[in-house]
């Protein structure tokens, strides 16, 4: 049984993503998101009594009641979701195990990122590189951050299964084209080229600029409520019909394969539970911080065969109106990464091209898709199936 | 000038490995359950969960598994070292260690190379465990 059906999406909230967010807390843009989701749901937001957030630099402990004060809510069930860039899509997954195990009704996932500028490494604050291995075995050869690993999966996947150059470039253009037909993106009317591309600076080999995601300020909430609630509701929800998770490591050096990622199981345990084929999907929503990723993405998650996954990038159209629509929002390439609240918005564009409202991009007929949630260096993975009918 | 980049700092389980980087050997935790080499260090083996790890002296020989070549730097301190390569270096004994690859021409590495430990006494406490072509 799981989780098929027992909840539904019924409400979004998101921000444009922006280079910075001068004078907005982390409490401010939680409160913009999560008033715009319960609106757009058209539920009274006091009816909200789950919350799943995320973790808020600086913010300290007990992040979920901070929260659920600011919001004024009475709750049941609150929870803090630490996946990096799968904790959107891991907090669908834990409101709906909630609501399945009767402990709430209503539950609003929210993934917010204010930025007042600066990179990965945030200034001079002192780390102890104690605190982690990676901070002791990986920082000082100059391995920080997430690019030089997803680099070290394209040089050993390029090695393995050979090159991939012209199919990066062609997911970041046919994203780009998506992020063209949607007004919330970040690089919204700003289309590109395979030459663009290719002419932009290499970063880390084999990556170039506009193969590499742009960090962002915004947000964004979902609510997701009990079946039985959303048929009371007056829009179409987006069913959650299946959902699994996967974590085999933290740091790159330690994955147990550079080119077969952790998402194999947790789309498996989410097609199974949802009883849905690969081949009735209408819209790959797959994480996309990097081109290599949705590649190797594309075949964990069965889509095609692993070392296909070049060929097939190639071979298929992915805008909105193609033969494989994948990340019709721009995928976070173009639409931009406000934070964790980039990997939720694969589950936003799912959800809205499952209710019919992705206007000016809707897919055609789009009963059922799938969303795949990527954390820190392809080590968390959840996978969710969202449908039309329950 | 000071040595303003990332150091470790041990702690009591990783310490041996620093020692022995300090004085010239690769030295990596072996269980005496499974035979496993455990990388990092641990109290315990990861494999088999036994607590019998020994330390011992790898031959300081592996490939290049994977590499990437950082033209821009991750963090300000780097900004003088770019470009410079980070890999995974695969040990002839098995695991997988992050590293640079020094002493060679980015443009000329090639996956599966044979490569060598290369130590670097970048403060008078601290040696890094750098590697070079064989």
């Amino acid at each position: 049984m799981g989780l098929r059906g027992v909840s539904a999406i019924v409400g979004l909230g998101e921000l444009r993503p922006s280079r910075e967010t001068p004078g907005k807390s982390a409490l401010d843009l939680t409160a913009e998101v999560a008033l715009q989701a319960v609106a757009d749901a058209g539920m009274p937001l006091r009816e909200v009594d789950g919350l799943c957030v995320d973790p808020i630099t600086d913010a300290g402990m007990m992040i979920p009641s901070a929260i659920g004060e600011y919001l004024g809510l009475d709750l049941r069930f609150g929870e803090l979701v630490d996946l990096g860039g799968a904790s959107g899509a891991g907090m669908i997954l834990r409101a709906a195990a909630a609501i399945a195990a009767g402990q709430c009704e209503s539950c609003l996932c929210v993934t917010v990122a204010p930025r007042l500028g600066g990179g990965f490494w945030g200034g001079a604050r002192h780390q102890s590189t104690s605190a982690l291995p990676e901070m002791q075995f990986e920082y000082p050869y100059g391995a920080i951050g997430a690019n030089y690993a997803y680099a070290l999966v394209a040089t050993r996947y390029e090695h393995e299964y050979g090159d991939t150059t012209r199919a990066r470039a062609k997911v970041a253009v046919d994203q780009r084209a998506n992020a063209c037909q949607n007004p919330l993106a970040f690089f919204h009317g700003k289309p590109i080229r395979e030459a663009d591309v290719l002419a932009s600076p290499m970063i880390l080999d084999p990556l170039r600029m506009l193969e590499i995601v742009m960090p962002c300020g915004g947000g964004a909430a979902v609510l997701v409520t009990s079946a039985e609630r959303a048929r009371r509701l007056r829009r179409q929800p987006a069913y959650l019909l299946g959902a699994g998770e996967h974590i085999t490591h933290r740091t790159i050096t330690y994955a147990p394969s550079l080119v077969e990622s952790p998402i194999r199981a947790a789309a498996d345990r989410a097609f199974a539970m949802a009883r849905v084929d690969r081949a009735d999907v209408k819209l790959a929503s797959i994480y996309d911080c990097y081109t290599i990723t949705v590649l190797v993405s594309l075949e964990d998650a069965g889509f095609c065969k692993k070392g296909e996954a070049a060929d097939f990038a190639l071979r298929h159209d992915l805008t909105w109106k193609g033969d494989f629509p994948t990340n019709t929002h721009g995928g976070q390439l173009s639409f931009g990464q406000p934070g964790l609240g980039g990997g939720m918005s694969h589950v936003t564009e799912a959800a809205r091209q499952v209710m019919g409202v992705a206007n000016g991009r809707q897919i055609p007929n789009c009963d059922v898709a799938y969303v795949n949630g990527n954390g820190g260096f392809l080590s968390e993975q959840v996978s969710l199936v969202l449908a039309r009918a329950a | 000038m000071a040595y303003s980049k990332p150091l470790p700092e041990p702690s009591g389980v990783t310490q041996p490995f620093w020692d022995g980087a300090r004085e010239g050997r690769l030295m990596l935790q072996r269980c005496g359950g499974c035979s496993r080499w455990v990388w990092y260090p641990r109290p315990f083996c990861p494999g088999c969960g036994g607590t019998k790890l020994e330390w011992r002296q790898t031959s300081g020989r592996g490939t290049l598994y994977s590499y990437t070549i950082a033209r821009r730097p991750p963090a300000p301190m780097f900004q003088g070292d770019v470009p410079y390569v980070i890999a995974i270096v695969e040990l002839e004994e098995g695991p997988h260690l992050t590293s640079n690859v020094v002493g060679i021409e980015p443009e000329k590495l090639r996956v599966g190379m044979p490569l060598v430990v290369a130590f670097d006494a970048v403060t008078p406490e601290v040696t890094l465990v750098r590697f070079r072509p064989a």
